[in-house]
């Protein structure tokens, strides 16, 4: 070491540049989009390699495989990696602030858009919720909140992005809010306080004065791949496995075969979507791609929604974390008016579009 | 010796928080008391929203999510 050497601090490191990382980014984009452009010809290629009939069943199959598999991974990864980066402009803490004080009505839009992009994880429900009602956020505005963030979620929107496209990504995220929204809504409106577990209404949660960390854009970034690393890492081999289920019925599945069950003509396929979406959670990375083979078989696009709302809305794990601190009569309100909104979103499509 | 509280109801996270913040105390020869706290009540008193949580000595320097390694050894040392 020479005299002159700049002095530098025992064990810090140089600060990543900012722009190097920038730059990185750039540069991941760049090439996610050669490779998406290349994704139709390589599928083909693929089939191509095999001695299969294209315009067989087997042929169609594998080709659905070929494309899909890569076309919705990537896709996904980059989602999850936007949400990362948005999710590390909020947190729990900061939202509770931004909702505290807020009248119903507005409160349930401002919680519901929340939702989306707080860092939520169904483990933390029990404390997210204590914390908000005892910081006086009126129950229906926290409820706005508990349906929005795990139903409008970045697997879910990344997974329809990509395997049926961003219109009914869109209209899954617009009515997944609504449904928040309003079911958030109705339960204030019935002034249901009284229902919760004696302990938490009296619960005093004490004022937390974290000191607010300094985040960079390094950090923000890394939220990203931190966020891909985590999520798609835990969903890929149920993608994988769901979108194999989707290529069997797309090629050997005879078209409009589902149309007398999941079709728009039967009143009854939307209610028991919801049925069926309920014990589905853990595993709905892996039911898009049926479902989306399924929409291609005649299934109806209400019916769709409702059964993905389902899934995502209403999760028996989750029912049971929140139990500890609501009663069971709370529960099922909470169920029937989130069900009732998935209903109605499932029929109004029905209702909409052939 | 540091009292550090790991607040989580038992989720994975809060176990590999605990063992992050052993680690890390070993590494810098910080003698600490660990302790893992799961009750619902004692956590919403700590005013925390999202687990796991840490507490040193009676003061929340982290909620959700793991804890970077680097502001470990900040709050240990401090």
């Amino acid at each position: 070491m020479t005299a002159n050497a700049p002095p530098v601090m025992a064990g810090s490191r140089r600060p990543a540049s900012p722009l190097i990382w920038l730059a990185g980014c750039a540069g991941a984009l760049i090439l996610w989009l050669v490779v998406y452009l290349q994704l139709a010809s390589s599928a083909e290629w693929v089939v191509s390699l095999m001695t299969v009939e294209r315009e067989s069943r087997l042929g169609e199959a594998i080709a659905f495989f070929a494309y899909d598999t890569p076309k919705v991974l990537l896709l996904l990864t980059l989602v999850v990696f936007g949400m990362g980066v948005v999710r590390s402009f909020f947190s729990p803490e900061r939202t509770r602030a931004l909702l505290a004080g807020r009248r119903e009505a507005f409160g349930n839009v401002a919680a519901a858009a929340l939702g989306i992009v707080t860092p939520f994880c169904s483990c933390s429900a029990v404390p997210l919720f204590i914390g908000f009602v005892s910081a006086g956020i009126p129950l229906g505005v926290t409820f706005s909140f508990l349906v929005a963030a795990p139903m409008v979620n970045e697997v879910a929107l990344g997974l329809l992005f990509g395997l049926v496209g961003w219109q009914v990504a869109l209209t899954y995220l617009v009515f997944g809010l609504v449904v928040a929204i309003v079911s958030g809504w109705v339960i204030g409106r019935l002034h249901l306080e009284g229902w919760l577990e004696e302990w938490v209404r009296n619960v005093r949660a004490g004022a937390l004065d974290l000191p607010v960390a300094r985040i960079t854009v390094v950090d923000r970034i890394k939220a990203g791949i931190e966020a891909v690393r985590d999520i798609v890492a835990r969903v890929w081999i149920w993608i994988i496995a769901g979108i194999a289920v989707g290529a069997f019925i797309h090629g050997y599945v005879p078209a409009q075969a589902l149309a007398s069950i999941m079709g728009r003509e039967h009143w009854w396929s939307v209610p028991a979507a919801v049925l069926v979406g309920v014990p589905l959670y853990s595993n709905a990375a892996g039911i898009i791609p049926v479902v989306q083979a399924l929409l291609g078989k005649g299934a109806a696009i209400g019916t769709v929604l409702a059964f993905m709302m389902s899934v995502t809305a209403l999760s028996f794990p989750e029912m049971i974390i929140l139990r500890k601190v609501m009663t069971l009569r709370l529960i099922a309100v909470f169920a029937a008016v989130v069900a009732s909104g998935i209903l109605a979103v499932g029929f109004l499509f029905n209702a909409l579009f052939d | 010796m540091k009292n550090v509280k790991v607040l989580g109801s038992g989720c994975k996270r809060c176990v590999a928080t605990a063992e992050m913040v052993q680690a890390e105390a070993a590494r810098l020869g910080v003698p600490v008391e660990i302790e893992k706290v799961t009750d619902y009540v004692a956590i919403a008193g700590y005013g925390i929203l999202s687990t796991p949580g840490i507490v040193i000595d009676g003061k929340v320097v982290h909620t959700g999510g793991l804890p970077k390694s680097e502001d470990l050894a900040q709050w240990l040392l401090a």
